[in-house]
């Protein structure tokens, strides 16, 4: 068919330099191409969606069924010790308990101040189960077993217990991988919740091994803010519904500039156990372009 | 036929790596450290088999990572093709008796990976403490992967001198 001539019998093989050639162009074509647009994650993460998930569910399942097994065996010694102890805590708890009902009462009122009921408690949520977590050391992200097919889509919010955790970058058919506040290349918008002073949350590798991740950026004028401070998602952050639990401020140090704070968060979520997620199926309202 | 077979082997060992690297390895971690399992086959892939095998190797097994957990598409596939195919040169001085050349050329070759990576994703965005990341990320997970390697290599070994043998026996017959 081809118009050069070969000698019978020698294959034409393509030398690996061109070949190295060729490919180095498809990759750096194919990074520019999902840089700027998105029109190739569609069909990627449906295959992937097909071929690997299956398999990720399976280990996951498997490996957590040992986990629990192991953890099983060890908690049966922790819980006789923890019974001696939980006796005694019970005759000063039911002491306590009785000034706390009175307190109690003030609380119902100052929430209703605070208007926190309208927290994320009347948010849609759908469980999911964390199947497979980064393959390399530098960023923090997870993927979990639900996907568009659940209703799962880009950019709705993950908590875990009572914190944030994440949100979804990008959902195939039955998976959606998860990007973690914690990651390195990751910044949230938050609000103190007692002075309600918007700040910028951002992760950091370096300062996650100690537990905790950075903030910057806050005004604080009157020196209200101190350690120990809740911090929640604030409303105008572009990915996140407002009134999140994020952390709580560790430390707190005056910039050199003079007119922002910085600082450590400790976050509310134990990113090094996450098992089960709850994925947010409401979005942050955005303005149509 | 056989090599056609080995090649269907080795994409297998890669995904079934890949899976492991992504699930089992991460419960398995010491200090939030997991090993490189993708860089031990590629790097093998590279001086058992060659440039061409090597770079094609590199560049599914980055494929796979790329399309899970990279914020762009292509980059760990380029980075661990070029991996693969630079592994490949040492083909020539590759014997199978050896096997402090594979343990070298794997370690030399986690180290570059993890020095790029974080030149690329890390030092660009201005992370400057080098250090650190070197100490408690590149270093650590270097030594992790060697370790591993003692496990998984004899193993890629193991099925490349039965192709080799089988070649070998070809070839003679020819002749």
């Amino acid at each position: 068919m081809s118009p050069v001539i070969k000698p019978k019998g020698e294959k034409f093989t393509l030398p690996s330099k061109y070949l190295l050639f060729i490919l180095t162009i498809l990759c750096t074509g194919l990074m520019i191409l999902t840089f700027t647009t998105s029109a190739l994650s569609t069909p990627l993460s449906y295959a992937a969606g097909f071929l690997v998930v299956p398999f990720e569910k399976g280990i996951a399942k498997v490996g957590s069924y040992l986990n629990e097994r192991t953890e099983m065996l060890q908690e049966i010694q922790n819980l006789i010790e923890e019974n001696e102890a939980l006796k005694q805590q019970v005759v000063d708890l039911t002491n306590e308990n009785i000034s706390l009902q009175q307190d109690r009462f003030e609380l119902t009122n100052l929430r209703q101040l605070y208007q926190l009921d309208a927290a994320y408690a009347d948010y849609e949520k759908i469980g999911a189960r964390v199947i497979s977590k980064d393959s390399g050391n530098w960023y923090h992200s997870f993927v979990i077993d639900k996907g568009t097919d659940d209703g799962v889509e880009e950019n709705m919010n993950v908590i875990a217990g009572a914190g944030l955790v994440g949100r979804v970058s990008s959902a195939g058919k039955n998976w959606a991988k998860v990007t973690t506040i914690i990651s390195d290349n990751v910044s949230v918008s938050g609000t103190v919740l007692s002075t309600s002073d918007n700040l910028v949350i951002t992760g950091n590798l370096e300062t996650y091994a100690e537990g905790m991740i950075e903030f910057g950026k806050l005004i604080d004028e009157k020196n209200q803010v101190v350690e120990g401070d809740k911090l929640v998602t604030s409303n105008i952050s572009d990915h996140y519904l407002p009134g999140i639990l994020i952390g709580y401020i560790s430390s707190l140090d005056t910039d050199s500039n003079n007119l922002t704070k910085s600082g450590y968060v400790t976050p509310a979520v134990d990113f090094s156990h996450l098992e089960e997620v709850l994925v947010i199926l409401e979005q942050k309202q955005t303005i149509e372009e | 036929m056989r090599k056609k077979l080995l090649t269907v082997l080795f994409i297998f060992i890669m995904f079934f790596c890949f899976l492991l690297q992504c699930t089992m390895f991460k419960k398995l971690s010491f200090g939030g450290i997991s090993p490189n399992l993708l860089i031990i086959t590629t790097t093998s892939v590279g001086f058992m088999r060659g440039e061409k095998q090597g770079l094609l190797a590199g560049f599914i097994s980055g494929l796979f990572i790329d399309i899970f957990f990279g914020d762009v598409i292509g980059l760990y596939a380029l980075l661990y093709m070029y991996i693969g195919f630079l592994n490949g040169k040492f083909s020539r001085i590759f014997y199978p008796e050896d096997i402090k050349l594979p343990l070298a050329l794997i370690t030399l070759s986690d180290l570059s990976y993890g020095v790029v990576c974080y030149i690329v994703l890390f030092l660009l965005r201005g992370r400057l403490n080098f250090p650190y990341f070197f100490f408690h990320i590149i270093l650590p997970e270097t030594v992790y992967t060697i370790v591993m390697s003692i496990f998984l290599y004899p193993v890629l070994l193991y099925f490349y001198k039965r192709l080799n043998a089988d070649e070998n026996r070809s070839e003679t017959d020819f002749v």
